[in-house]
């Protein structure tokens, strides 16, 4: 029987429209806006002033503290100006405006296509060319990969995974680099094994992928000791950290602990491509994999972009916006975030942008909860998202802490399962964000 | 295109599930049983069917519209499920007039005052029946024979449910062996060839509709298989201490509600527990209560009460019966 893991979790369709679409380059823009945040953690710093002239690759903006990432010129040319820039939430940020001239890249970078398989550098030059490279959680969560390579004294990591579900229906973008870069992955995985100091890793991916499986098995044992491939029961939400170290390990992480806390790390197959290329071709991470689909689209595909571009050169290779779009996702249908604007730049953490139609971007009317439960049943984490929905919309805060609504990690599960179309996540994130305020301020006094 | 963009937040996408939907996968199972009525009991199942459903459907349109004038939510399906359940909790024969009462009592006393679809503490089907046992027991306990698909309703020729021959028997010091040759074999009693409420009487129907509901999803298996089978342990050691006084599981499981009151009444979402430990405990509670009324207790059978007590206790085991939260127990293997 294939592994999963075991409580809760949801089928929704997959709609993976372009799995089988080769990743396409898109063009460089005229202009590109690169915000100084695109990680978790503190915002970089400007490194350069308007005026100055930047190539591919170089340093605009210098990480600040431990948890924070450097951020890369996407392109070569000129600083306009540095301003505030709406990103993809709407929340106004610090960013580089660059008026692009040419594709002049950094001579330090190697562009040839060659795959360099032997690793040179020793384990901390690893961390420390992460750190550098601005390397981060290309899952979506955009946590700075140098903090999670840097294992803290008194913990060990006894298993690397790699993730490679893809659980988010419609995106593919994960799935198509594996099974274009396949090999540059695994060398990328044995980079991480390194710095890690671990044997072996594995590799989780979903059967809904099946070439991309068969392929990256193939490529393991041919000559990747170590690195094994797990086929996956399909279940959202099987990328989510905590349950894919469950399938994988049997292993649970305690409430409010991380993934270290049972010896496991847990890296995105897009990371361990970045990490390739930041270690073996000194390539910092200025662009990755978009998918941008939809079932109006005309031409969804997977594209590789510079960070920068505005999202509607995006959608605009594939098409264009359809007639009678609703609503644009940046990320999954399950856990991305709606956008409000199409001007706004790809970033990092950005794996697919969903141009939904009209019809399907509005809510089910709410009735009454019937208490079916099936929100219960549908939590991987065994909360009661009914219970925590009432307690946030009465204001009952203490007992919503009680009932570890912070332990949420907003699936979406609860709410895509209930048949009353109540807005159970909606009303557990206020909860939860007041929840987690109050513990900040009782810490405080 | 406009460029107004929905900003609403995720998840995006949601599942095709409806209350309208689940509602009627309940009626859709409930259709073996309502065959099986019509067969055995005749014109009398669907003048008390549609008598019931047409009541409970139009006390809940009336409360809503003129008394609560809230937006109208009878399609939703919960009153059509009542009205169904509530008939097959009646005699066949039962007077139009008491079908009425039994409806208003279930819809307006048990289910709007509280505030309607969610809010109803008690199963209303079984409000309304319970009331109409207490407030018309020779009405209530005037059960028809099965005469087949006749035209037989107010006239129908009336006999005694296996449950109350075996009750009044033992009362009289009869043995229970010969009581035994008195009613319906275990086959014909899983076919439904007996006297009875008209949904409970086909076992073979509920099941049917059980298998449905499970394959939908619309139910789990906790609360009728605790009910079952605590039923069936409570009776095996009944029987096993007393042979002479005490049914076998097996007749106790066929005979009377158990089989429709497990499957159909004690899973009704908005009365039942809402984790799985504590459907399982209901179940129990379900099943005891049930054994206790029906051995000792005054009335042959004792499954409505069994819920209505245990739809009592569901607040409480919401609040203090919690599942084991993810990573509560921290297991490294």
């Amino acid at each position: 029987m294939l592994k999963t893991f075991r409580i809760g979790g949801v089928h929704p369709p997959e709609n993976k429209l372009t799995a089988g679409i080769p990743i396409e380059y898109l063009p460089v823009p005229p202009n590109v806006v690169i915000p100084l945040s695109q990680h978790i953690g503190t915002p970089a710093i400007p490194a350069v002033n308007k005026g100055d002239h930047v190539k591919v690759g170089q340093v605009i903006g210098t990480g600040k503290g431990f948890v924070s990432a450097n951020i890369h010129s996407s392109v070569s040319g000129k600083v306009s100006k540095i301003d505030l820039a709406p990103d993809s939430g709407g929340f106004k940020q610090n960013a580089v405006y660059i008026d692009v001239e040419g594709d002049e890249w950094l001579d330090t970078i190697d562009r040839s296509r060659e795959i360099k398989r032997e690793i040179s550098l020793s384990r901390e030059e690893i961390v420390k060319r992460c750190l550098e490279s601005g390397i981060v959680g290309l899952g979506g969560a955009t946590f700075p990969s140098h903090v999670k390579l840097t294992v803290p004294s008194g913990k060990k990591c006894e298993v690397l995974i790699i993730n490679g579900v893809e659980c988010e229906p419609y995106l593919t973008s994960d799935h198509r680099l594996m099974l274009e870069k396949g090999e540059e992955i695994l060398v990328g995985v044995s980079i991480l094994m390194k710095a890690l100091n671990v044997s072996g890793a594995m590799i989780g991916i979903e059967n809904n992928k099946p070439d991309a499986i068969a392929r990256m098995t193939e490529l393991a044992a041919a000559s990747f000791k170590g690195i094994t491939v797990h086929p996956l029961k399909v279940k959202y939400p099987q990328g989510a950290e905590k349950q894919l170290i469950k399938a994988l390990t049997g292993r649970e992480v305690p409430s409010g602990k991380l993934p270290l806390d049972v010896g496991a790390v847990v890296h995105n197959v897009g990371t361990a491509f970045a990490v390739y290329e930041a270690v073996q071709k000194n390539k910092p991470l200025f662009e990755r994999v978009v998918t941008v689909t939809g079932k109006k689209v005309s031409k969804p595909g997977n594209y590789m972009v510079r960070t920068g571009t505005p999202l509607i050169k995006l959608i605009e290779a594939a098409g264009g916006i359809p007639e009678n779009t609703g609503k644009i996702i940046n990320g999954g249908p399950m856990m991305g975030k709606a956008v409000s604007n199409t001007d706004v730049p790809v970033v990092k953490g950005m794996s697919g942008v969903i141009l939904i139609p009209a019809e399907e971007s509005v809510r089910k009317e709410i009735e009454p909860c019937i208490r079916c439960a099936k929100c219960v049943s549908a939590c991987p984490l065994s909360l009661e998202p009914y219970l925590l929905m009432t307690l946030s919309e009465k204001s009952m805060f203490e007992r919503a802490e009680k009932e570890r609504i912070t332990d949420c990690m907003e699936c979406g599960s609860c709410s895509f399962t209930c048949p009353a179309g109540r807005p159970l996540l909606d009303y557990i994130r206020l909860g939860k964000s007041t929840v987690i305020r109050m513990a900040r301020e009782r810490n405080l006094k | 295109m406009s460029n107004l963009l929905n900003v609403s937040p995720s998840p995006h996408v949601h599942g095709k599930e409806s209350t309208q939907k689940l509602m009627l996968n309940v009626v859709i199972a409930l259709i073996p049983a309502f065959i099986t009525s019509v067969f055995y009991f005749g014109i009398g199942a669907i003048i008390v069917t549609a008598t019931s459903v047409a009541s409970c459907l139009i006390f809940e349109y009336l409360i809503q519209r003129y008394i609560l004038k809230k937006p109208l939510s009878i399609t939703d399906g919960s009153a059509l499920v009542t009205g169904i359940l509530l008939a097959f909790n009646l005699p066949s024969n039962i007077p139009v007039v008491i079908v009425i009462i039994g409806s208003f009592i279930s819809i307006a006393v048990a289910k709007m005052t509280f505030g309607g679809l969610g809010n109803n503490p008690f199963n209303p089907a079984l409000v309304g029946r319970v009331f109409m046992l207490i407030s018309f027991p020779v009405q209530m306990t005037s059960w028809p024979v099965p005469k087949g698909l006749g035209t037989g309703y107010l006239d129908a020729v009336t006999g005694a449910t296996p449950l109350a021959v075996i009750k009044e028997g033992i009362k009289n010091g009869e043995p229970l062996s010969k009581l035994m040759q008195m009613i319906p074999t275990p086959s014909q009693m899983f076919l439904g060839d007996m006297g009875g409420s008209m949904g409970e009487v086909a076992a073979v129907a509920l099941l049917i509709g059980f298998i449905y509901l499970l394959y939908k999803k619309v139910i789990t298996w906790h609360i009728p298989v605790a009910i079952v089978a605590t039923i069936a342990v409570f009776t095996t050691i009944l029987w096993l201490v007393n042979p002479e006084k005490n049914a076998d599981p097996m007749f106790h499981i066929l005979a009377g509600g158990v089989l429709l009151g497990a499957i159909f009444m004690a899973t009704d979402y908005v009365t039942s527990p809402m984790v799985p430990r504590a459907m399982l405990i209901y179940g129990c509670g379900i099943g005891i209560i049930t054994v206790i009324i029906r051995v000792y207790g005054a009335y042959p059978e004792g499954v409505s009460f069994a819920i209505l007590i245990m739809n009592a206790f569901v607040p409480l085991m919401n609040a203090y019966i919690k599942p084991k939260r993810f990573g509560e127990e921290v297991k490294n293997g």
